[in-house]
């Protein structure tokens, strides 16, 4: 059974088809590269995936489940999870609270009304290492609207993944990353193990090219190819959207 | 983290210190004060529940609502009618009035959660104008603008009358007390920091698997039940109800204490509601023109101190520890 199976779906915006009838399936533990110029209908496709737009038609299915008509906290609840393009953070709140706050919503060891009300302690120990993990704890106390733009992407991409997603949308991991932080997050989705299945948008191909075990490419809304890095590579239709025809 | 936990927990015994000393000077002032400065003392525990209750929509949930006043005034007349209408005791009357403010947060709830923003805030003031509609049109169940006169005070049992008003005031001290404390605890609670994080951003919070509505519907009724437990102990502190407690005004006095005092910290909102309620009695010995006075105090603050009082507090010793 596919891991996520997408089937016909289109998307108009007002007159403007940013999606036309694009289908794909992905395997459980693949990861999946989506790329395409500007304005491909990248972005389009994870808002309806994640359930932050409606498909115009078609349909999308998480493990065999038709997810098409649930909202967005339904999917992550079955293990549907994203970052954004847009950091989308709680600004306010401290690091460590942010990262608290993702790990409070998968946390399942009590009651739901137990849950409310009575903060659980391990989520604590959980915070302090992933924070670790990620060169973030000197940070837990500062608001996250106080740390530096290349920290912040990268506290968006922990939220995602520290709810233990079965499936993973990553809307550009390293854009806005410096030039040393970009090893530090590559390593990192290396290492994730493979019962999470990662669809991811990506612009650097060195990145891009060494996570992908397949690449969709989207160009103007639809799907213009699909195959292995290497059928990608040397598909005549891909290099000439991405170099230009003239 | 140690340092910082170490830190917390200073901080926490600092807190339980301040809470035990509060009670201790609140037990004692019945001994200290004059009727007239108790009654004081009384309104600015009932209003600092109140503003306290709205400040779970505005500062942790990032709900501004205008129409809080509703809540307030629909338990106060509950207990009113309930209590001179029917004779309930205070122990049936004001368990009524709140899930009467439940049922009445139900249904306001379920039809101002449809909008956010600035459509929330004048859609909560127009249910509140309904609510006060009916109160001041209903004459023969509320007496209209004439209100509910002569609401007895609450007896506990046959022999032991709260008419006095040392164990009134400690009737409404022993009420208003659990209210503050299971308020506080809730707001910290995990379901407060989910409220927090709603107010920082929804979409990420559903992306997070939360389910966002529900946790604004369920602060809105919470809200408004501790809204209404005040208001209904404001209806037997006053021993009358009119539809002035409904009203507009009452709404934006409310929603004023808790910008002055500085919304989402709890007790930011309790310190607006003791000034309001002190520079109200003191101005009023004075001159009509209170409204003048709560203007200027709300262009003041929204000019110099934009966080409330303990915004403007916590800035001034960030800078001194900077320098």
């Amino acid at each position: 059974m596919s891991a996520l199976s997408v089937t016909d779906i289109s998307r108009n915006f007002e007159g403007v088809q940013a999606l036309a009838n694009v289908s794909f399936e992905v395997a459980p533990g693949e990861r999946r590269l989506i790329i395409g110029p500007n304005g491909a209908g990248k972005t389009t496709l994870f808002n309806i995936l994640a359930g932050s737009y409606a498909a115009s038609s078609g349909r999308v299915a998480l493990f065999g489940r038709d997810i098409t008509h649930l909202p967005a906290y339904a999917r992550a609840r079955l293990g549907l999870s994203r970052t954004f393009q847009i950091t989308n953070l709680f600004f306010r709140l401290t690091v460590l609270e942010n990262v608290l706050l993702a790990l409070q919503a998968g946390n399942t060891t009590a009651s739901p009304v137990l849950r409310l009300l009575r903060q659980d302690r391990a989520l604590l120990a959980q915070a302090d290492a992933l924070l670790a993990r990620w060169e973030l704890s000197e940070h837990a106390g500062h608001a996250a609207q106080d740390i530096s733009y290349g920290q912040q992407r990268q506290l968006d991409i922990l939220l995602a993944m520290a709810v233990a997603p079965k499936v993973l949308l990553l809307d550009e991991p390293t854009a806005g990353l410096s030039a040393a932080e970009v090893p530090r997050v590559k390593a990192i989705l290396r290492s994730l193990a493979r019962d999470t299945t990662v669809l991811m948008i990506e612009h650097d191909m060195d990145v891009a090219f060494e996570l992908a075990d397949r690449i969709t490419v989207l160009h103007q809304g639809r799907l213009l190819a699909e195959g292995n890095v290497e059928a990608i590579r040397n598909n005549p239709q891909v290099t000439e959207i991405y170099l230009g025809s003239d | 983290m140690r340092a910082a936990d170490a830190n917390s927990s200073v901080k926490s015994r600092g807190i339980a210190a301040l809470f035990i000393l509060t009670v201790l000077v609140l037990a004692v002032l019945p001994d200290l004060l004059s009727t007239y400065y108790l009654g004081l003392v009384i309104e600015i525990l009932i209003f600092a529940l109140f503003a306290m209750s709205l400040d779970l929509l505005i500062g942790y949930t990032g709900m501004a609502s205008l129409g809080h006043a509703a809540y307030f005034g629909v338990a106060a007349y509950a207990v009113g009618l309930l209590a001179i209408k029917l004779h309930w005791s205070v122990w049936s009357a004001l368990p009524a009035a709140l899930i009467i403010v439940a049922a009445v947060a139900t249904l306001f709830g379920l039809l101002a959660l449809r909008t956010r923003g600035s459509y929330f805030l004048m859609i909560t003031l127009a249910l509140s104008q309904v609510a006060w509609g009916i109160a001041f049109g209903w004459r023969s169940l509320t007496g209209g603008d004439d209100g509910l006169p002569n609401l007895p005070r609450p007896e506990l049992a046959a022999h032991w009358s709260l008419a006095g008003d040392r164990p009134f005031y400690f009737f409404i001290l022993l009420l208003e007390g659990a209210g503050v404390l299971l308020l506080t605890r809730l707001a910290t609670s995990p379901f407060g920091f989910a409220l927090r994080g709603i107010r920082e951003s929804e979409t990420r919070m559903q992306a997070l698997g939360y389910d966002v509505w529900r946790y604004k519907f369920a602060a809105f009724i919470v809200a408004a039940v501790f809204a209404g437990l005040a208001g209904a102990l404001y209806a037997y502190y006053n021993r009358f109800v009119s539809p002035d407690y409904l009203g507009v005004f009452r709404s934006a006095e409310v929603l004023l204490m808790v910008i002055l005092g500085g919304a989402g910290t709890l007790i930011g909102p309790a310190i607006g509601a003791a000034v309001i309620v002190l520079l109200e009695n003191l101005v009023s010995a004075y001159t009509e023109r209170w409204l003048i006075v709560i203007g200027t105090i709300y262009i003041l603050v929204a000019l110099f101190a934009p966080n409330g009082i303990i915004g403007f507090i916590r800035d001034f010793r960030a800078r001194r520890a900077k320098s």
